[in-house]
């Protein structure tokens, strides 16, 4: 059975997917880039951050949590918390992965939402690996740059942020990852609990505290809504808008 | 170190150590159903916690102040399913506004 004639569809293909998925995530490193230098961090912290860390809901949880002052724990546990999914996507994407160990953990640098996505829309080993590496270096290439020009864009411009209300960008990027998750109930049960713990604790729980606790929403949301929706484990659909971690 | 540092290395090992238990340790087995549970509803309890604190938070207080306004047009702009960097400029506007009519 000869592939010859699909082989260079199937590449087009990819490289189509990974090079929107790439570009949608450009705003979500300009603002990462932005908070950082409004969390007084400075730009080579910033920039590790994009770096070694590459997750953006985990580095946004964490740069949010220093920012307000938050102990250095509790911005590196919600930043893993967060993160808990890379692990299942991990397993999912672990039978592609093959090759000598070394390769396989620079590979795995890039386990976030969108190579994921982008891999696992593809059919066969051969192709979900293809898939999820294109995604993922041009996630991590767009990324990377965004964070920086993001970065120098605003960290000498002082109360500019403010006056040009930037600091609502944060936020603003929270609610933008949070929604599309909110099309499903049992997760809109999850949110409004966590949002609802949140609140509870903020003016009474040390920075960061909330965020972590937002947790117990979890537990909250599965006691008052017993039943399953679906397995759970997690579809990813590569089409899905701003959905950055 | 500054504590930014310490988060950096701190996070950037733990969230390594969740990319890459999968590729590297796990081979075909799946996760115990409590975790696979946490993994998929954790990320919608967090994200709504860091809407809630990145927009009512001030230090250890609550603040409703022009960050409202930002996240309130933000959800209406995600509502009317604006890109991404439009969200954040109808954000942003409304915040700066908000300011500029209170102060």
């Amino acid at each position: 059975m000869s592939c010859a004639l699909q082989e260079p569809d199937r590449s087009r293909a990819i490289v189509r997917q990974a090079a929107s998925i790439s570009a949608a995530v450009a705003p979500f490193g300009l603002v990462f880039g932005v908070t950082a230098a409004h969390a007084g961090l400075r730009l080579v912290e910033a920039a590790g951050f994009s770096v070694f860390v590459f997750a953006g809901s985990a580095q946004f949880a964490a740069v949010e949590t220093l920012g307000n002052g938050g102990a250095v724990l509790a911005a590196i546990a919600s930043g893993c918390l967060l993160n808990l999914r890379s692990l299942a996507f991990g397993i999912v994407m672990a039978p592609s992965l093959k090759g000598p160990r070394w390769r396989r953990a620079l590979q795995a640098q890039l386990m976030i939402d969108e190579a994921t996505a982008v891999g696992l829309a593809q059919e066969g080993p051969h192709w979900r690996r293809r898939g999820y590496l294109a995604a993922g270096i041009g996630v991590f290439v767009t990324w990377n740059v965004a964070t920086v020009v993001g970065f120098l864009a605003l960290s000498s411009t002082g109360d500019l942020v403010e006056r040009l209300g930037l600091d609502a960008a944060g936020p603003a990027a929270f609610l933008a990852l949070v929604w599309p998750r909110l099309a499903r109930s049992r997760q809109r049960a999850c949110a409004a609990a966590g949002a609802l713990v949140a609140l509870a604790l903020l003016p009474i729980a040390p920075p960061g505290i909330p965020i972590v606790a937002s947790l117990a929403g979890v537990l909250a949301a599965r006691w008052t809504w017993p039943h399953r929706e679906r397995p759970a484990s997690e579809g990813v659909d590569p089409t899905e808008p701003g959905r950055r971690s | 170190m500054s504590d930014a540092v310490v988060v950096l290395v701190g996070l950037s090992i733990g969230s390594y150590i969740l990319k890459a238990a999968g590729p590297l340790l796990l081979g075909g087995r799946t996760l115990p159903p409590t975790l696979q549970s946490l993994a998929e509803f954790a990320p919608a309890a967090m994200l709504a916690a860091l809407v809630v604190v990145s927009t009512l938070g001030d230090g250890s207080s609550i603040s409703v102040d022009a960050r409202a306004a930002g996240v309130v047009a933000a959800g209406v702009a995600l509502w009317r399913r604006v890109p991404f960097i439009g969200v954040v400029i109808a954000a942003s506007t409304a915040t700066a506004l908000a300011r500029a009519l209170a102060g």
